[in-house]
């Protein structure tokens, strides 16, 4: 067993994972390339909302690769922090908005 | 932002620095550090394409360094030019480029330097090549025509010998051009775009190229050349006023300055396997040293300006100096590689017309 859960060295060997399961990582890496090429979005677009996906799930995989990414694409320092503010509101608010369910549970058994 | 004043640093030569020596530097690039990381042969992977040995396909652009003097210490550049280096060109060799360049059939002299504009002879240069009737293109880093009152016509000059102009502009926001470029040197860019668009350069009808030109400021690659383009027009036009022709992006080399950047900033090996791992076989068949001859500022030949830096001269069984020039001979030659070529094979290419793929 290493000694930590995440290795920097490891986002490198992330196409390892058809060492295991070819099939289905074949379908994932092409599905996944198809998703970032220029679309409707563009890729600079696609790159800002993945950093903020990634902060959102906390994947520091995703963080350090969409960083990149999205300083190759074209987008500068305060386009990316608020990509990550944009991912923090709505973590923050999803939590918030809960408390309605709170107040009616709340307002539901109070006299 | 605090932007650091990178101009003070003054080239590797002038700081007696280990990297100035391009003995060196492939020291590093093959491997020979033991602390570093050895990185897949870029001969073996060009035998893999089927490129090996790379042949030269035709001779059509005669770039010419000028010399290493410049205005600017960019912390990038791969020429280590800088106020403080005097290896100029001579009218000598100028002249013996004169008379190849008056019988020869090439379309298109590409002058480049350190600033081109430094070298004395640079504008008699320039008027005896426009009677040639070649195609001129001058690499321009903007802020030389408002440095010294004697460059401010510059842009009138250009256009009235109607050069081509290619300037470095590495972002549209002053924070990422000068840290990269040194202090000041965005605003100071921005004012001699404005110049040049005066004299009538990036203007629809007018038959003035200005073509810009993208390195990333930082260890990492340029995105794809027509979505940055898009990207750039539409930023300077809207905050400047400033209209261009084409973007070009280049990757930057893991050569000089910039290696020292790697280096110190320990981003040399994940850069490194960037370029290794983004290989691209396409980009690789359509590299600029295979239509380019790169001349230095002593006359000597080489088959672009990165090897020219790094000392790697032509194969040594080709004519070696302008003295010596045999166009046949030197279209059998085979192209000196060596692993900073990675640079220019790495997703969409890398040349000094931008994307190869």
């Amino acid at each position: 067993m290493q000694d930590t859960y995440y290795n920097p060295d490891d986002l490198n060997k992330f196409g390892a994972i058809k060492d295991f399961q070819p099939d289905l990582a074949k379908k994932f890496f092409d599905w996944y390339g198809d998703v970032f090429k220029a679309g409707a979005l563009t890729q600079r677009e696609k790159a800002l909302i993945a950093l903020a996906v990634a902060h959102a799930v906390q994947c520091p995989y995703c963080i350090d690769a969409y960083t990149v990414d999205s300083i190759e694409k074209g987008a500068d320092e305060a386009q990316m922090m608020e990509a990550v503010h944009v991912s923090a509101a709505i973590r923050g608010g999803a939590t918030l908005v809960h408390g309605v369910q709170m107040m009616n549970k709340a307002k539901e058994i109070l006299m | 932002m605090n932007i650091p004043d990178t101009s003070a640093k003054g080239s590797l030569k002038s700081r007696n620095h280990q990297l100035s020596d391009s003995f060196l530097q492939l020291k590093v690039l093959n491997g020979g550090d033991t602390d570093k990381v050895r990185f897949p042969e870029f001969s073996e992977r060009m035998k893999q394409a089927g490129l090996w040995p790379l042949k030269p396909v035709a001779l059509e652009i005669f770039q010419m360094n000028l010399g290493k003097m410049c205005n600017q210490t960019c912390r990038h550049c791969h020429v280590d030019a800088g106020p403080d280096r005097k290896e100029i060109m001579s009218r000598q060799t100028m002249d013996r480029c004169l008379e190849i360049l008056a019988t020869h059939p090439v379309s298109t002299v590409d002058l480049t330097g350190g600033a081109p504009e430094m070298n004395p002879h640079f504008r008699w240069l320039v008027e005896q090549l426009s009677g040639l009737g070649k195609k001129i293109i001058v690499r321009c880093n903007l802020t030389i025509i408002l440095a010294n009152k004697k460059y401010h016509d510059l842009p009138d000059f250009f256009a009235r010998h109607g050069v081509e102009v290619v300037s470095s502009l590495p972002f549209y926001q002053a924070s990422r051009t000068d840290s990269q470029r040194g202090k000041g040197v965005f605003e100071t860019s921005i004012k001699a775009l404005q110049l040049l668009n005066q004299a009538g350069y990036g203007q629809e009808h007018s038959g003035l190229t200005l073509n810009l030109v993208y390195n990333p400021a930082g260890a990492f690659l340029p995105a794809a050349q027509p979505s940055l383009e898009a990207e750039f027009k539409h930023q300077l036009s809207n905050q400047y006023g400033i209209v261009f022709n084409r973007l070009y992006t280049i990757t930057n080399m893991p050569i000089s300055r910039f290696l020292d950047y790697l280096l110190e900033s320990g981003n040399y090996e994940a850069y490194m396997q960037k370029l290794v791992t983004a290989f691209n076989p396409i980009a690789a068949k359509g590299v600029m040293c295979r239509n380019t001859l790169s001349i230095g500022w002593d006359g000597y030949l080489y088959d672009c300006d990165f090897n020219q830096m790094l000392q790697l001269g032509v194969e040594s069984t080709a004519p070696q100096h302008i003295n010596e020039f045999n166009p046949e001979f030197l279209l059998l030659r085979s192209i000196v590689l060596n692993q900073h070529c990675y640079g220019c094979t790495a997703g969409a290419g890398s040349s000094c017309g931008g994307e190869t793929a």
